[in-house]
């Protein structure tokens, strides 16, 4: 390889890319999509609306497995019963971005989390934002609890929960 | 199962963009490690490429698309995907072939062509995600990470300097790869100071968006023995995969990739893998992940990978080198191509051909390891002289 001066390849600058000094052909799809929730996601987001979070135990390994769903993938076998859990918990793990998910900067950062929720197996949580804290205050741990939209602006989504906040002061 | 053998390998140049399309590049790594191996493409019984999500081209046939550049008209070929873990899983699909007997001599390439999507690759990232639970919260790639850093941070007690070290060593080590894209002499404090993403993660802590190739040829021991004095033996491949729901387990450590490792270990009769592998090339799109996969990979005790780092230990001239070719961080991160390349250099490496970067100390055994998909899957593969 050491041999071999310089690798193929033509590499086109910031300049000649902007300039068009190459032939570029562009192109810009619009593809719309309905995604069908599922049985298990469907009663979750149900709950949701109605300012609760919901799981499904498996009764053969006992995990309360949230976000819900309809079969254990470790048993391999349906899931058995639905189990309402707290709509508080602890941050397993946080971070503040900076970007928006086109690598554009956002005008203010947003501190994103994975919540444990409390009633759900240990471990088991999922994404979400904080908000009512400044982000040198979150550490990993922290209690939070959910903070909801008004009963009637509520739609059965995941941002039926506006953030999660602080439970401490 | 039969021996297998890599007896060549090429690569493009890696760059944020390229004039070449996909194929054309494709077909650049392709000829090189044909080139390499003396062979010619109708010496080829089959061809497996791998390529990373359609939507960076906009072409949802891409291992088709791609067929004619890397050699696979008219012949058995397969494309194979499992996110950023693929550009090790190729070889692996191809070493099947060469194992079972069903082939001799098998092309195995690895493409990325990133650039097309506007305004900017990561965009494509975002489709990954759960559509119902996930992306209605405008979840970018860069958070999973950033999530895993903190965690990794937190349960290990590692800090931003220990992980900057990697950032620092590896573009060092990039700047002897006539590829890299991103080889420099920097500090630690220019990782620290450079502009936040997702803190923890910075600017200098992530590897760039990149067009490139690379290939290899695997021969079976017949014909690797007849057409070089020279042959590189592939002794173990491991591969794992855990759940998509990754909010559902613990970030600190990949089990999964625990798991792959053990796999590769038991078929290369390893059982102490830090006495045993002489250097690594493990996946590194982020500094902390350098570390991370350290430890998976058992080449390091769990929350030791930064002592060992900080102590020299991974550096080129140390007692285990780990990514002498520059990782993704310094030469760059065309997804399926950038595993490809660690499978190239550790090739290189174990043949005394990688000239500036060439480690050390003798080398008998190597490493190379991707990761990817939703923190979830590992791809391992174990060469020897």
């Amino acid at each position: 390889m050491e041999s071999k001066k310089t690798l193929p390849g033509t590499p086109i600058t910031g300049a000649e890319w902007e300039n068009e000094v190459y032939s570029f052909r562009k192109h810009s799809v619009q593809l719309r999509y309905a995604w069908d929730a599922g049985s298990a996601v469907s009663g979750f987001l149900e709950g949701l609306k109605e300012g609760r979070i919901l799981g499904r135990r498996c009764n053969r390994c006992m995990r309360v497995l949230v976000p819900p769903r309809a079969f254990c993938e470790r048993c391999f076998r349906s899931t058995d019963e639905w189990v309402e859990v707290k709509d508080t918990g602890k941050i397993n793990t946080y971070s503040v971005s900076y970007v928006n998910n086109d690598a554009s900067r956002r005008d203010k950062p947003l501190i994103v989390a994975v919540i444990e929720i409390d009633g759900a197996s240990p471990g088991m949580g999922f994404l979400h934002v904080l908000g009512e804290v400044e982000p040198s205050k979150v550490h990993v741990d922290m209690k939070v609890k959910a903070v909801w939209k008004p009963r009637d602006e509520r739609v059965g989504a995941i941002t039926d929960i506006k953030y999660f906040k602080p439970l401490e002061v | 199962m039969r021996r297998v053998a890599v007896v060549g390998a090429g690569m493009t140049l890696f760059r944020h963009r390229m004039l070449e399309t996909g194929k054309e590049m494709a077909f650049e790594a392709s000829r090189m490690a044909l080139d390499q191996a003396g062979l010619d493409i109708k010496d080829v019984d089959s061809v497996v490429l791998g390529s990373a999500p359609d939507a960076f081209d906009g072409v949802h046939m891409k291992g088709e698309y791609l067929l004619d550049g890397a050699g696979g008209t008219r012949k058995p070929y397969t494309r194979v995907f499992v996110g950023g873990g693929t550009g090790v899983f190729v070889p692996i699909a191809a070493w099947w072939q060469v194992a079972s007997g069903v082939a001799d001599i098998v092309l195995v390439v690895g493409e990325e062509k990133m650039s097309p999507l506007l305004p900017h690759p990561q965009y494509a990232f975002w489709s990954i995600f759960d559509p119902i639970l996930e992306r209605p919260l405008g979840v970018t790639l860069l958070w999973i990470f950033s999530l895993e850093m903190r965690r990794y941070m937190h349960v290990y007690n590692v800090s931003e300097e220990d992980i900057a070290l990697v950032a620092v060593k590896n573009k060092r080590n990039a700047l002897d790869h006539p590829a890299a894209q991103l080889a420099a002499n920097i500090t630690v404090d220019d990782v620290l100071k450079s502009e936040p993403i997702c803190w923890p993660v910075k600017r200098l802590d992530v590897s760039p968006t990149s067009d490139g190739a690379a290939a290899v040829v695997l021969a079976s021991e017949d014909v690797a023995r007849r057409i070089t004095d020279d042959p590189v033996w592939i002794t173990g491949v491991g591969w794992n995969v855990d759940s998509t729901y990754w909010t559902n387990r613990d970030l600190c450590y990949p089990e999964y990739l625990e798991k792959a490792a053990n796999m590769a270990y038991r078929m290369a009769h390893i059982s102490d893998p830090k006495k045993e592998i002489d250097f690594a090339e493990v996946y590194d799109p982020f500094d902390y992940k350098e570390l991370h996969h350290m430890e998976g990979l058992q080449l390091a005790r769990r929350g030791e990978a930064p002592k060992l780092t900080r102590e020299g230990v991974t550096q080129r001239d140390g007692d285990l080198p780990i990514n002498p070719s520059g990782g993704l961080l310094g030469v760059g991160n065309p997804i399926a191509a950038a595993g490809m390349m660690k499978i190239a250099e550790v090739f290189w490496q174990l043949r005394g051909e990688a000239g500036k970067r060439q480690v050390k100390k003798p080398v008998r055994r190597g490493l190379a390891q991707a990761w990817g998909d939703l923190m979830q899957v590992g791809t391992v593969v174990i060469m020897e002289r």
